[in-house]
Protein backbone atom coordinates (compact mmCIF):
# COMPACT_ATOMS: atom_id res chain seq x y z
CA UNK A 1 0.00 0.00 0.00
CA UNK A 2 1.53 3.40 -0.79
CA UNK A 3 1.68 6.24 1.88
CA UNK A 4 -0.46 8.65 2.57
CA UNK A 5 -1.49 12.32 4.55
CA UNK A 6 -4.22 11.19 7.12
CA UNK A 7 -6.48 13.94 7.40
CA UNK A 8 -9.31 13.74 10.19
CA UNK A 9 -12.12 16.07 9.33
CA UNK A 10 -13.60 17.29 12.41
CA UNK A 11 -16.95 18.84 10.57
CA UNK A 12 -18.30 18.75 7.24
CA UNK A 13 -16.89 22.03 6.19
CA UNK A 14 -13.11 20.55 6.68
CA UNK A 15 -13.76 17.66 5.03
CA UNK A 16 -15.16 19.39 2.04
CA UNK A 17 -11.87 21.78 2.01
CA UNK A 18 -9.62 19.14 2.08
CA UNK A 19 -11.11 17.05 -0.78
CA UNK A 20 -11.00 20.87 -2.81
CA UNK A 21 -7.83 20.99 -1.67
CA UNK A 22 -6.30 17.99 -3.01
CA UNK A 23 -8.06 16.43 -6.04
CA UNK A 24 -5.74 12.87 -4.87
CA UNK A 25 -7.64 12.71 -1.63
CA UNK A 26 -10.49 9.97 -0.84
CA UNK A 27 -13.12 10.28 2.15
CA UNK A 28 -13.23 7.03 4.59
CA UNK A 29 -16.26 5.76 5.76
CA UNK A 30 -15.83 2.43 7.28
CA UNK A 31 -13.02 1.78 4.86
CA UNK A 32 -13.76 -1.84 4.17
CA UNK A 33 -13.78 -1.19 -0.09
CA UNK A 34 -11.25 1.44 0.35
CA UNK A 35 -8.89 0.19 2.52
CA UNK A 36 -9.06 -3.41 0.10
CA UNK A 37 -8.86 -1.57 -2.95
CA UNK A 38 -5.25 0.83 -1.34
CA UNK A 39 -3.92 -2.65 -0.45
CA UNK A 40 -4.04 -3.93 -3.98
CA UNK A 41 -3.28 -0.93 -5.20
CA UNK A 42 -6.18 -0.29 -7.39
CA UNK A 43 -7.09 3.30 -5.17
CA UNK A 44 -3.70 4.89 -4.72
CA UNK A 45 -4.76 8.62 -2.92
CA UNK A 46 -1.99 10.33 -1.35
CA UNK A 47 -4.08 11.61 0.86
CA UNK A 48 -7.02 10.26 3.14
CA UNK A 49 -10.05 12.04 5.07
CA UNK A 50 -11.32 10.21 8.12
CA UNK A 51 -15.18 11.29 8.32
CA UNK A 52 -16.41 9.65 10.89
CA UNK A 53 -16.14 12.29 13.56
CA UNK A 54 -18.95 14.13 11.42
CA UNK A 55 -22.29 14.42 13.25
CA UNK A 56 -24.20 11.98 10.10
CA UNK A 57 -24.53 8.82 11.79
CA UNK A 58 -28.46 9.56 12.60
CA UNK A 59 -31.64 7.63 11.66
CA UNK A 60 -34.47 10.63 11.82
CA UNK A 61 -38.35 10.58 10.92
CA UNK A 62 -38.78 13.21 7.87
CA UNK A 63 -41.77 15.87 8.59
CA UNK A 64 -43.65 14.04 5.37
CA UNK A 65 -43.24 10.61 7.26
CA UNK A 66 -39.99 9.28 5.27
CA UNK A 67 -37.17 8.04 6.86
CA UNK A 68 -33.56 10.44 6.78
CA UNK A 69 -30.74 7.50 7.12
CA UNK A 70 -27.42 9.60 7.20
CA UNK A 71 -24.32 8.96 5.43
CA UNK A 72 -22.28 7.28 8.69
CA UNK A 73 -24.64 5.29 9.85
CA UNK A 74 -23.24 1.99 9.77
CA UNK A 75 -24.98 -0.85 7.74
CA UNK A 76 -26.06 -2.69 10.71
CA UNK A 77 -27.76 -0.17 12.93
CA UNK A 78 -30.02 1.18 9.47
CA UNK A 79 -30.99 -2.16 9.20
CA UNK A 80 -32.23 -3.15 12.60
CA UNK A 81 -33.83 0.61 13.08
CA UNK A 82 -37.26 -0.73 14.14
CA UNK A 83 -38.72 2.04 11.67
CA UNK A 84 -37.01 0.46 8.77
CA UNK A 85 -37.75 -2.94 9.98
CA UNK A 86 -41.77 -1.84 10.00
CA UNK A 87 -41.87 0.23 7.14
CA UNK A 88 -39.30 -0.73 4.48
CA UNK A 89 -38.36 -4.22 4.72
CA UNK A 90 -37.06 -4.72 1.90
CA UNK A 91 -33.93 -2.69 2.55
CA UNK A 92 -33.30 -4.15 5.96
CA UNK A 93 -33.14 -7.66 4.18
CA UNK A 94 -31.47 -6.16 1.37
CA UNK A 95 -28.28 -5.19 4.15
CA UNK A 96 -28.67 -8.53 6.01
CA UNK A 97 -27.84 -10.76 2.73
CA UNK A 98 -24.86 -8.26 2.05
CA UNK A 99 -21.26 -9.09 3.56
CA UNK A 100 -20.82 -10.42 6.77
CA UNK A 101 -22.01 -8.75 10.29
CA UNK A 102 -18.60 -7.79 10.85
CA UNK A 103 -18.35 -5.61 7.64
CA UNK A 104 -22.00 -4.10 8.72
CA UNK A 105 -20.88 -3.12 11.64
CA UNK A 106 -18.10 -0.80 9.70
CA UNK A 107 -19.71 -0.15 6.61
CA UNK A 108 -21.79 3.16 6.31
CA UNK A 109 -24.47 3.75 4.64
CA UNK A 110 -22.58 6.36 2.16
CA UNK A 111 -19.62 3.96 1.21
CA UNK A 112 -21.97 1.38 0.40
CA UNK A 113 -23.29 3.42 -2.20
CA UNK A 114 -19.55 4.07 -3.23
CA UNK A 115 -18.38 0.70 -3.09
CA UNK A 116 -16.57 -0.47 -6.50
CA UNK A 117 -17.34 -3.12 -8.83
CA UNK A 118 -16.07 -6.74 -7.45
CA UNK A 119 -14.97 -7.49 -11.57
CA UNK A 120 -11.89 -9.44 -10.70
CA UNK A 121 -10.02 -7.65 -13.77
CA UNK A 122 -10.18 -3.90 -12.00
CA UNK A 123 -9.00 -5.61 -8.79
CA UNK A 124 -5.89 -6.90 -10.84
CA UNK A 125 -3.73 -4.21 -11.73
CA UNK A 126 -1.91 -6.06 -14.18
CA UNK A 127 -4.90 -6.75 -16.40
CA UNK A 128 -6.37 -4.04 -19.18
CA UNK A 129 -9.61 -2.56 -17.64
CA UNK A 130 -10.99 0.28 -18.49
CA UNK A 131 -12.79 1.77 -15.60
CA UNK A 132 -9.36 1.44 -13.38
CA UNK A 133 -7.25 2.52 -16.28
CA UNK A 134 -9.09 4.34 -19.45
CA UNK A 135 -8.32 3.13 -22.53
CA UNK A 136 -6.34 0.37 -21.73
CA UNK A 137 -9.31 -2.18 -22.70
CA UNK A 138 -11.57 -4.63 -20.64
CA UNK A 139 -10.47 -8.11 -20.05
CA UNK A 140 -13.40 -9.07 -19.50
CA UNK A 141 -15.40 -9.55 -22.03
CA UNK A 142 -13.28 -12.15 -23.77
CA UNK A 143 -12.21 -13.39 -20.35
CA UNK A 144 -14.55 -15.37 -17.42
CA UNK A 145 -17.10 -12.88 -17.40
CA UNK A 146 -19.31 -15.17 -14.82
CA UNK A 147 -19.99 -12.48 -12.19
CA UNK A 148 -21.25 -9.51 -14.93
CA UNK A 149 -23.72 -7.75 -16.40
CA UNK A 150 -26.47 -8.56 -19.00
CA UNK A 151 -27.95 -5.24 -18.95
CA UNK A 152 -26.97 -1.68 -20.27
CA UNK A 153 -23.30 -2.69 -21.00
CA UNK A 154 -21.45 -1.14 -23.37
CA UNK A 155 -18.52 -2.04 -25.10
CA UNK A 156 -15.83 -0.63 -22.86
CA UNK A 157 -17.12 -2.18 -19.08
CA UNK A 158 -19.72 -5.37 -18.49
CA UNK A 159 -19.21 -4.82 -14.53
CA UNK A 160 -21.76 -4.86 -11.95
CA UNK A 161 -22.44 -2.49 -9.20
CA UNK A 162 -22.29 -4.88 -6.30
CA UNK A 163 -24.75 -3.27 -3.34
CA UNK A 164 -26.99 -5.17 -2.96
CA UNK A 165 -28.54 -2.38 -0.06
CA UNK A 166 -28.67 0.37 -3.55
CA UNK A 167 -31.05 -1.98 -5.34
CA UNK A 168 -33.54 -1.54 -2.23
CA UNK A 169 -33.05 1.96 -2.83
CA UNK A 170 -33.41 1.98 -6.49
CA UNK A 171 -37.22 -0.15 -5.20
CA UNK A 172 -37.73 2.44 -2.66
CA UNK A 173 -37.27 5.71 -5.01
CA UNK A 174 -34.55 7.02 -2.48
CA UNK A 175 -33.32 10.18 -3.09
CA UNK A 176 -29.17 10.89 -2.20
CA UNK A 177 -28.27 13.98 0.09
CA UNK A 178 -25.71 15.98 -1.03
CA UNK A 179 -23.63 18.99 0.67
CA UNK A 180 -20.67 20.60 -1.34
CA UNK A 181 -18.86 24.02 -1.44
CA UNK A 182 -21.72 25.22 -3.25
CA UNK A 183 -24.29 24.06 -0.97
CA UNK A 184 -27.28 20.78 -0.79
CA UNK A 185 -28.39 19.49 -2.99
CA UNK A 186 -30.42 15.98 -3.58
CA UNK A 187 -30.00 13.31 -6.17
CA UNK A 188 -33.02 10.83 -6.73
CA UNK A 189 -31.42 6.70 -6.24
CA UNK A 190 -31.94 6.11 -10.30
CA UNK A 191 -29.72 9.25 -11.25
CA UNK A 192 -26.93 8.37 -8.77
CA UNK A 193 -24.90 5.47 -10.47
CA UNK A 194 -23.96 5.40 -14.34
CA UNK A 195 -24.17 2.94 -17.03
CA UNK A 196 -20.98 2.34 -18.60
CA UNK A 197 -21.38 3.84 -21.91
CA UNK A 198 -17.76 5.48 -23.26
CA UNK A 199 -16.75 6.61 -19.56
CA UNK A 200 -16.91 3.22 -17.75
CA UNK A 201 -14.10 5.14 -15.22
CA UNK A 202 -16.76 7.05 -13.67
CA UNK A 203 -19.65 4.70 -11.45
CA UNK A 204 -21.60 7.84 -10.27
CA UNK A 205 -22.45 11.40 -11.20
CA UNK A 206 -21.16 12.43 -7.51
CA UNK A 207 -18.01 15.22 -8.03
CA UNK A 208 -14.89 14.41 -6.36
CA UNK A 209 -15.38 17.33 -3.63
CA UNK A 210 -19.12 16.48 -2.53
CA UNK A 211 -19.98 14.53 0.36
CA UNK A 212 -23.02 12.46 0.61
CA UNK A 213 -24.72 13.83 4.17
CA UNK A 214 -27.68 10.92 3.91
CA UNK A 215 -29.97 8.70 2.42
CA UNK A 216 -33.82 9.91 2.27
CA UNK A 217 -36.53 7.64 1.76
CA UNK A 218 -39.76 9.15 0.82
CA UNK A 219 -42.95 7.64 3.19
CA UNK A 220 -44.53 4.40 1.27
CA UNK A 221 -47.00 3.15 3.23
CA UNK A 222 -47.36 -0.38 0.61
CA UNK A 223 -43.55 -1.06 1.29
CA UNK A 224 -44.68 -2.85 4.17
CA UNK A 225 -45.76 -5.28 1.41
CA UNK A 226 -41.53 -5.91 0.49
CA UNK A 227 -38.88 -8.39 0.04
CA UNK A 228 -34.96 -8.97 -1.08
CA UNK A 229 -34.61 -11.85 -3.05
CA UNK A 230 -30.69 -12.79 -3.62
CA UNK A 231 -29.52 -15.88 -5.17
CA UNK A 232 -25.69 -16.43 -4.68
CA UNK A 233 -23.34 -18.90 -4.99
CA UNK A 234 -23.74 -20.10 -1.35
CA UNK A 235 -26.68 -18.81 1.02
CA UNK A 236 -24.60 -16.39 2.93
CA UNK A 237 -22.05 -13.94 2.51
CA UNK A 238 -21.42 -14.12 -0.66
CA UNK A 239 -22.41 -11.35 -3.42
CA UNK A 240 -25.57 -11.56 -5.76
CA UNK A 241 -25.35 -13.20 -8.80
CA UNK A 242 -28.99 -11.80 -9.12
CA UNK A 243 -30.88 -10.03 -6.77
CA UNK A 244 -34.45 -8.43 -6.57
CA UNK A 245 -35.82 -6.22 -4.46
CA UNK A 246 -39.42 -5.88 -4.92
CA UNK A 247 -42.54 -4.20 -3.22
CA UNK A 248 -46.03 -5.08 -3.96
CA UNK A 249 -49.35 -4.31 -3.30
CA UNK A 250 -52.43 -6.42 -4.20
CA UNK A 251 -55.98 -4.77 -3.69
CA UNK A 252 -59.85 -6.46 -4.96
CA UNK A 253 -56.99 -9.28 -7.01
CA UNK A 254 -55.71 -6.35 -8.46
CA UNK A 255 -51.92 -5.00 -8.43
CA UNK A 256 -52.12 -1.58 -6.72
CA UNK A 257 -48.65 -0.77 -6.75
CA UNK A 258 -45.71 -2.52 -7.86
CA UNK A 259 -41.68 -1.33 -7.84
CA UNK A 260 -39.30 -3.92 -8.98
CA UNK A 261 -35.68 -3.13 -9.12
CA UNK A 262 -32.76 -5.84 -10.30
CA UNK A 263 -28.99 -6.43 -8.35
CA UNK A 264 -25.63 -7.94 -10.43
CA UNK A 265 -27.63 -7.38 -13.68
CA UNK A 266 -26.10 -3.93 -14.60
CA UNK A 267 -23.42 -1.63 -14.00
CA UNK A 268 -26.12 0.44 -11.32
CA UNK A 269 -29.14 -1.21 -9.68
CA UNK A 270 -31.57 -1.82 -12.11
CA UNK A 271 -35.10 -0.27 -11.88
CA UNK A 272 -37.69 -2.87 -13.86
CA UNK A 273 -39.68 -0.15 -15.26
CA UNK A 274 -41.04 -1.69 -18.25
CA UNK A 275 -41.98 -4.88 -15.93
CA UNK A 276 -43.78 -2.74 -13.52
CA UNK A 277 -45.84 -1.21 -16.50
CA UNK A 278 -46.92 -4.64 -17.67
CA UNK A 279 -48.11 -5.42 -13.78
CA UNK A 280 -49.54 -2.69 -12.53
CA UNK A 281 -53.56 -2.12 -12.50
CA UNK A 282 -52.95 -6.40 -13.67
CA UNK A 283 -54.71 -9.33 -11.95
CA UNK A 284 -51.28 -11.10 -9.91
CA UNK A 285 -51.38 -14.33 -11.93
CA UNK A 286 -47.40 -16.17 -12.60
CA UNK A 287 -48.65 -15.63 -16.71
CA UNK A 288 -48.13 -11.99 -15.64
CA UNK A 289 -45.35 -12.16 -13.27
CA UNK A 290 -43.24 -14.39 -16.32
CA UNK A 291 -44.66 -12.31 -18.84
CA UNK A 292 -43.13 -8.61 -17.02
CA UNK A 293 -39.89 -10.30 -16.81
CA UNK A 294 -39.51 -11.48 -20.02
CA UNK A 295 -40.34 -8.04 -20.95
CA UNK A 296 -37.54 -6.16 -18.84
CA UNK A 297 -35.34 -8.67 -19.97
CA UNK A 298 -35.37 -8.70 -23.69
CA UNK A 299 -32.97 -6.41 -23.73
CA UNK A 300 -30.39 -8.36 -22.17
CA UNK A 301 -27.07 -9.23 -23.48
CA UNK A 302 -25.06 -12.49 -21.97
CA UNK A 303 -21.69 -12.99 -22.70
CA UNK A 304 -19.38 -16.71 -22.52
CA UNK A 305 -19.83 -17.16 -18.56
CA UNK A 306 -23.06 -15.31 -17.44
CA UNK A 307 -25.98 -16.46 -19.94
CA UNK A 308 -27.32 -17.81 -17.28
CA UNK A 309 -28.26 -15.02 -15.71
CA UNK A 310 -31.39 -13.97 -18.15
CA UNK A 311 -33.21 -17.01 -17.26
CA UNK A 312 -32.34 -16.48 -13.48
CA UNK A 313 -32.88 -12.96 -13.58
CA UNK A 314 -36.59 -14.10 -15.10
CA UNK A 315 -37.47 -16.37 -12.46
CA UNK A 316 -35.92 -14.48 -9.82
CA UNK A 317 -38.36 -11.98 -10.59
CA UNK A 318 -41.26 -14.59 -10.97
CA UNK A 319 -40.83 -15.63 -7.33
CA UNK A 320 -40.26 -12.68 -5.70
CA UNK A 321 -43.52 -11.17 -6.93
CA UNK A 322 -45.17 -14.60 -6.40
CA UNK A 323 -44.05 -14.89 -2.76
CA UNK A 324 -45.10 -11.46 -1.48
CA UNK A 325 -48.74 -12.30 -3.75
CA UNK A 326 -48.87 -15.34 -1.55
CA UNK A 327 -48.43 -13.44 1.69
CA UNK A 328 -51.88 -11.02 0.57
CA UNK A 329 -53.52 -13.96 0.00
CA UNK A 330 -52.69 -15.89 3.64
CA UNK B 1 15.75 -7.02 -3.65
CA UNK B 2 16.03 -7.03 0.11
CA UNK B 3 13.31 -5.51 2.56
CA UNK B 4 13.27 -3.90 5.54
CA UNK B 5 12.07 -5.71 8.51
CA UNK B 6 10.06 -2.86 8.52
CA UNK B 7 8.36 -3.67 5.40
CA UNK B 8 8.01 -7.31 6.20
CA UNK B 9 6.33 -6.26 9.26
CA UNK B 10 4.09 -3.59 7.61
CA UNK B 11 3.03 -6.28 4.97
CA UNK B 12 3.91 -3.41 2.79
CA UNK B 13 6.33 -5.70 0.05
CA UNK B 14 6.75 -4.25 -3.33
CA UNK B 15 4.31 -6.52 -5.79
CA UNK B 16 5.70 -7.44 -8.79
CA UNK B 17 7.64 -4.78 -9.80
CA UNK B 18 4.58 -2.79 -10.44
CA UNK B 19 4.60 -0.02 -8.33
CA UNK B 20 6.49 3.27 -8.89
CA UNK B 21 8.53 4.81 -5.45
CA UNK B 22 5.90 5.94 -3.06
CA UNK B 23 5.73 10.06 -2.79
CA UNK B 24 6.91 12.03 -0.59
CA UNK B 25 6.46 9.66 2.63
CA UNK B 26 4.24 11.28 5.17
CA UNK B 27 6.12 9.73 7.89
CA UNK B 28 5.00 8.33 11.86
CA UNK B 29 1.83 9.57 13.50
CA UNK B 30 1.62 9.45 17.38
CA UNK B 31 -1.08 7.11 17.75
CA UNK B 32 -3.00 5.96 20.91
CA UNK B 33 -4.86 2.95 21.32
CA UNK B 34 -7.26 1.67 24.27
CA UNK B 35 -6.74 -1.88 24.20
CA UNK B 36 -8.29 -4.47 26.85
CA UNK B 37 -8.04 -1.34 29.40
CA UNK B 38 -4.16 -0.83 28.71
CA UNK B 39 -3.34 2.68 26.54
CA UNK B 40 -0.76 2.32 24.26
CA UNK B 41 0.89 5.24 22.51
CA UNK B 42 2.52 4.37 19.34
CA UNK B 43 4.21 5.86 16.62
CA UNK B 44 2.83 4.52 13.52
CA UNK B 45 2.19 5.32 10.01
CA UNK B 46 -0.83 6.26 8.75
CA UNK B 47 -1.39 2.87 6.67
CA UNK B 48 -1.10 0.49 9.20
CA UNK B 49 -4.11 -1.62 9.63
CA UNK B 50 -6.05 -2.08 13.19
CA UNK B 51 -4.91 -5.66 12.72
CA UNK B 52 -1.08 -4.92 11.58
CA UNK B 53 -1.35 -2.28 14.79
CA UNK B 54 -2.33 -5.16 17.48
CA UNK B 55 -0.24 -8.18 16.08
CA UNK B 56 3.15 -6.19 15.10
CA UNK B 57 2.97 -3.28 16.87
CA UNK B 58 1.76 -4.52 20.24
CA UNK B 59 2.83 -8.00 20.17
CA UNK B 60 -0.91 -8.73 20.53
CA UNK B 61 -0.93 -11.80 18.17
CA UNK B 62 -4.28 -13.92 19.50
CA UNK B 63 -6.35 -11.82 16.60
CA UNK B 64 -5.41 -13.36 13.63
CA UNK B 65 -4.73 -12.34 9.86
CA UNK B 66 -6.21 -14.83 7.42
CA UNK B 67 -7.33 -13.32 4.36
CA UNK B 68 -6.62 -9.54 4.90
CA UNK B 69 -9.18 -8.77 3.05
CA UNK B 70 -12.51 -9.41 4.81
CA UNK B 71 -13.73 -12.16 3.79
CA UNK B 72 -12.77 -15.01 6.67
CA UNK B 73 -13.28 -13.02 9.87
CA UNK B 74 -10.00 -14.19 11.59
CA UNK B 75 -8.86 -10.95 12.65
CA UNK B 76 -12.58 -10.24 14.52
CA UNK B 77 -11.81 -7.64 17.22
CA UNK B 78 -14.60 -5.75 19.33
CA UNK B 79 -14.78 -2.01 18.93
CA UNK B 80 -16.85 -0.29 21.66
CA UNK B 81 -18.19 -3.41 22.01
CA UNK B 82 -18.99 -4.14 18.30
CA UNK B 83 -17.42 -6.40 16.44
CA UNK B 84 -15.32 -5.75 13.34
CA UNK B 85 -12.85 -6.86 10.50
CA UNK B 86 -9.40 -4.93 11.77
CA UNK B 87 -7.88 -5.78 8.65
CA UNK B 88 -10.03 -3.91 6.76
CA UNK B 89 -9.33 -0.45 8.68
CA UNK B 90 -6.50 2.13 9.99
CA UNK B 91 -5.41 1.88 13.42
CA UNK B 92 -4.86 5.38 13.89
CA UNK B 93 -9.15 5.62 12.98
CA UNK B 94 -9.85 4.26 16.31
CA UNK B 95 -8.64 6.58 18.55
CA UNK B 96 -10.12 6.99 21.60
CA UNK B 97 -12.31 4.11 21.15
CA UNK B 98 -12.50 1.04 23.32
CA UNK B 99 -10.58 -2.14 22.12
CA UNK B 100 -10.84 -5.82 22.97
CA UNK B 101 -9.05 -8.41 21.90
CA UNK B 102 -9.05 -12.60 22.63
CA UNK B 103 -6.38 -11.62 24.92
CA UNK B 104 -8.70 -9.52 27.07
CA UNK B 105 -11.72 -11.87 27.40
CA UNK B 106 -10.00 -14.65 29.38
CA UNK B 107 -6.73 -16.08 30.84
CA UNK B 108 -5.75 -19.91 30.76
CA UNK B 109 -6.61 -20.04 34.64
CA UNK B 110 -9.81 -18.33 34.17
CA UNK B 111 -11.46 -18.68 30.99
CA UNK B 112 -14.49 -16.67 29.59
CA UNK B 113 -17.58 -19.17 29.30
CA UNK B 114 -17.40 -18.87 25.39
CA UNK B 115 -13.53 -20.24 25.50
CA UNK B 116 -14.65 -22.88 27.56
CA UNK B 117 -17.15 -23.91 25.75
CA UNK B 118 -15.39 -24.10 22.60
CA UNK B 119 -12.93 -26.53 24.51
CA UNK B 120 -16.00 -28.51 25.97
CA UNK B 121 -17.82 -29.18 22.62
CA UNK B 122 -14.36 -29.27 19.94
CA UNK B 123 -15.34 -25.96 18.59
CA UNK B 124 -11.61 -25.94 16.66
CA UNK B 125 -9.38 -28.17 15.36
CA UNK B 126 -5.86 -25.94 14.15
CA UNK B 127 -7.41 -23.23 16.76
CA UNK B 128 -6.38 -20.24 13.87
CA UNK B 129 -10.06 -19.35 12.84
CA UNK B 130 -10.99 -19.40 16.96
CA UNK B 131 -10.09 -15.92 18.22
CA UNK B 132 -12.13 -14.15 15.88
CA UNK B 133 -15.04 -16.89 16.53
CA UNK B 134 -15.23 -16.13 19.92
CA UNK B 135 -14.79 -12.35 19.76
CA UNK B 136 -17.83 -12.92 16.94
CA UNK B 137 -19.90 -14.55 19.10
CA UNK B 138 -18.96 -12.58 22.13
CA UNK B 139 -20.67 -9.92 20.10
CA UNK B 140 -23.41 -11.47 18.35
CA UNK B 141 -24.88 -12.81 21.37
CA UNK B 142 -25.41 -9.19 22.52
CA UNK B 143 -26.98 -8.59 19.27
CA UNK B 144 -29.28 -11.05 19.74
CA UNK B 145 -30.06 -9.77 23.32
CA UNK B 146 -30.72 -6.56 21.69
CA UNK B 147 -33.38 -7.94 19.45
CA UNK B 148 -31.28 -7.41 16.03
CA UNK B 149 -32.63 -9.37 13.45
CA UNK B 150 -30.53 -11.42 10.73
CA UNK B 151 -31.60 -12.77 7.25
CA UNK B 152 -33.02 -16.14 9.16
CA UNK B 153 -35.39 -13.82 11.12
CA UNK B 154 -38.57 -14.08 10.05
CA UNK B 155 -40.42 -11.69 11.31
CA UNK B 156 -38.66 -8.02 10.99
CA UNK B 157 -41.30 -6.57 13.01
CA UNK B 158 -40.81 -8.02 16.35
CA UNK B 159 -37.76 -7.06 17.87
CA UNK B 160 -37.09 -10.63 19.34
CA UNK B 161 -34.88 -13.10 18.20
CA UNK B 162 -35.35 -17.29 18.64
CA UNK B 163 -31.85 -18.10 18.47
CA UNK B 164 -32.26 -21.95 16.07
CA UNK B 165 -29.27 -23.47 15.08
CA UNK B 166 -30.21 -21.74 11.30
CA UNK B 167 -30.25 -18.71 13.28
CA UNK B 168 -26.72 -18.73 14.74
CA UNK B 169 -25.43 -20.38 11.68
CA UNK B 170 -26.21 -16.97 9.74
CA UNK B 171 -24.77 -14.68 12.42
CA UNK B 172 -21.95 -16.75 12.71
CA UNK B 173 -21.10 -16.47 8.27
CA UNK B 174 -18.65 -14.12 8.40
CA UNK B 175 -16.02 -15.87 10.18
CA UNK B 176 -14.89 -19.31 8.57
CA UNK B 177 -13.21 -22.09 9.67
CA UNK B 178 -11.16 -23.72 7.40
CA UNK B 179 -10.76 -26.58 9.27
CA UNK B 180 -14.76 -27.24 9.45
CA UNK B 181 -15.33 -27.35 12.80
CA UNK B 182 -18.93 -25.65 12.30
CA UNK B 183 -20.68 -28.16 14.22
CA UNK B 184 -18.80 -27.69 17.62
CA UNK B 185 -18.84 -23.72 17.02
CA UNK B 186 -22.63 -23.85 16.95
CA UNK B 187 -22.89 -26.13 19.94
CA UNK B 188 -20.12 -23.83 21.91
CA UNK B 189 -22.56 -21.14 21.35
CA UNK B 190 -25.73 -22.19 21.39
CA UNK B 191 -24.40 -23.81 24.83
CA UNK B 192 -23.43 -20.08 26.27
CA UNK B 193 -25.95 -18.54 25.25
CA UNK B 194 -28.58 -20.75 27.22
CA UNK B 195 -26.27 -20.83 30.00
CA UNK B 196 -26.73 -17.31 30.25
CA UNK B 197 -30.70 -16.97 29.02
CA UNK B 198 -30.99 -19.79 32.44
CA UNK B 199 -29.07 -17.02 34.67
C1 LIG C 1 -15.57 -9.85 1.89
C2 LIG C 1 -16.62 -8.82 1.53
C3 LIG C 1 -17.87 -9.23 1.14
C4 LIG C 1 -18.84 -8.28 0.81
N1 LIG C 1 -20.08 -8.71 0.41
C5 LIG C 1 -21.02 -7.79 0.05
C6 LIG C 1 -22.32 -8.18 -0.42
O1 LIG C 1 -22.65 -9.37 -0.48
N2 LIG C 1 -23.20 -7.20 -0.78
C7 LIG C 1 -22.87 -5.88 -0.70
O2 LIG C 1 -23.72 -5.05 -1.02
N3 LIG C 1 -21.67 -5.48 -0.28
C8 LIG C 1 -20.74 -6.40 0.08
N4 LIG C 1 -19.51 -5.99 0.49
C9 LIG C 1 -19.15 -4.58 0.35
C10 LIG C 1 -19.47 -3.72 1.54
O3 LIG C 1 -20.88 -3.61 1.66
C11 LIG C 1 -18.84 -2.36 1.27
O4 LIG C 1 -17.43 -2.51 1.32
C12 LIG C 1 -19.26 -1.30 2.26
O5 LIG C 1 -20.65 -1.09 2.21
C13 LIG C 1 -18.53 0.02 1.96
O6 LIG C 1 -18.83 0.96 2.98
P1 LIG C 1 -17.63 1.69 3.78
O7 LIG C 1 -18.23 2.70 4.66
O8 LIG C 1 -16.74 0.68 4.40
O9 LIG C 1 -16.91 2.38 2.54
P2 LIG C 1 -15.42 2.94 2.41
O10 LIG C 1 -14.53 1.82 2.02
O11 LIG C 1 -15.05 3.75 3.58
O12 LIG C 1 -15.63 3.92 1.18
C14 LIG C 1 -16.03 3.49 -0.10
C15 LIG C 1 -16.00 4.69 -1.03
O13 LIG C 1 -16.98 5.65 -0.65
C16 LIG C 1 -16.40 6.93 -0.46
N5 LIG C 1 -17.17 7.56 0.60
C17 LIG C 1 -17.46 7.02 1.83
N6 LIG C 1 -18.30 7.84 2.50
C18 LIG C 1 -18.54 8.91 1.71
C19 LIG C 1 -19.35 10.08 1.85
N7 LIG C 1 -20.08 10.32 2.96
N8 LIG C 1 -19.40 10.96 0.83
C20 LIG C 1 -18.67 10.73 -0.30
N9 LIG C 1 -17.87 9.65 -0.48
C21 LIG C 1 -17.83 8.75 0.50
C22 LIG C 1 -14.95 6.66 -0.16
O14 LIG C 1 -14.14 7.74 -0.57
C23 LIG C 1 -14.67 5.42 -1.01
O15 LIG C 1 -14.36 5.79 -2.32
C24 LIG C 1 -18.53 -6.91 0.86
C25 LIG C 1 -17.27 -6.50 1.27
C26 LIG C 1 -16.30 -7.43 1.60
C27 LIG C 1 -14.96 -6.97 2.02
S1 LIG D 1 -15.80 -5.26 -17.01
FE1 LIG D 1 -15.31 -3.11 -16.53
S2 LIG D 1 -14.27 -3.32 -14.57
FE2 LIG D 1 -14.16 -5.36 -15.51
S3 LIG D 1 -12.28 -5.43 -16.77
FE3 LIG D 1 -13.89 -4.71 -18.10
S4 LIG D 1 -13.66 -2.49 -17.93
FE4 LIG D 1 -12.65 -3.31 -16.13
S1 LIG E 1 -8.01 -11.30 8.02
FE1 LIG E 1 -9.59 -9.85 8.26
S2 LIG E 1 -11.30 -10.90 7.48
FE2 LIG E 1 -9.68 -12.27 6.97
S1 LIG F 1 -10.12 -24.45 13.77
FE1 LIG F 1 -8.75 -24.47 12.09
S2 LIG F 1 -9.57 -22.82 10.93
FE2 LIG F 1 -11.10 -23.10 12.38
Amino acid sequence: MRAFTYTRAADTSAALGAAIQNPEAKFIGGGTNLVDLMREEVERPNEVIDINRLPLSQIEELPDGGLRLGALARNSHTANHLLVRQRYPVLTQAILSAASPQLRNLATNAGNLLQRTRCYYFYDITAPCNKRQPGSGCAAIGGFNRIHAILGTSEQCIATHPSDMAVALAALDATVQVQSANGQHSIPIEAFHRLPGDTPEQDTNLGHDELITAIDLPATPFATSSLYLKVRDRPSFAFALVSVAAVLKVADSQIKNVRLALGGVAHKPWRAHAAEEILTGAQPTAEIFRRAAEAELQAAIGYEHNAFKIELAKRTIVRALTTLTERHLA
Amino acid sequence: MSFSIEQILRGDLPRGGQSPPAAADPGLLPVSLRINGHDYHLQLESRVSLLDALREFIGLTGTKKGCNQGACGACTVLVDGERVNSCLTFAVMHEGQEITTIEGLGQPDNLHPLQAAFIEHDGFQCGYCTPGQICSALAMLKEVAQGDASLATSDLTKAEVDLTDEEIRERMSGNICRCGAYLGIVDSIRDVYEQQKGQ
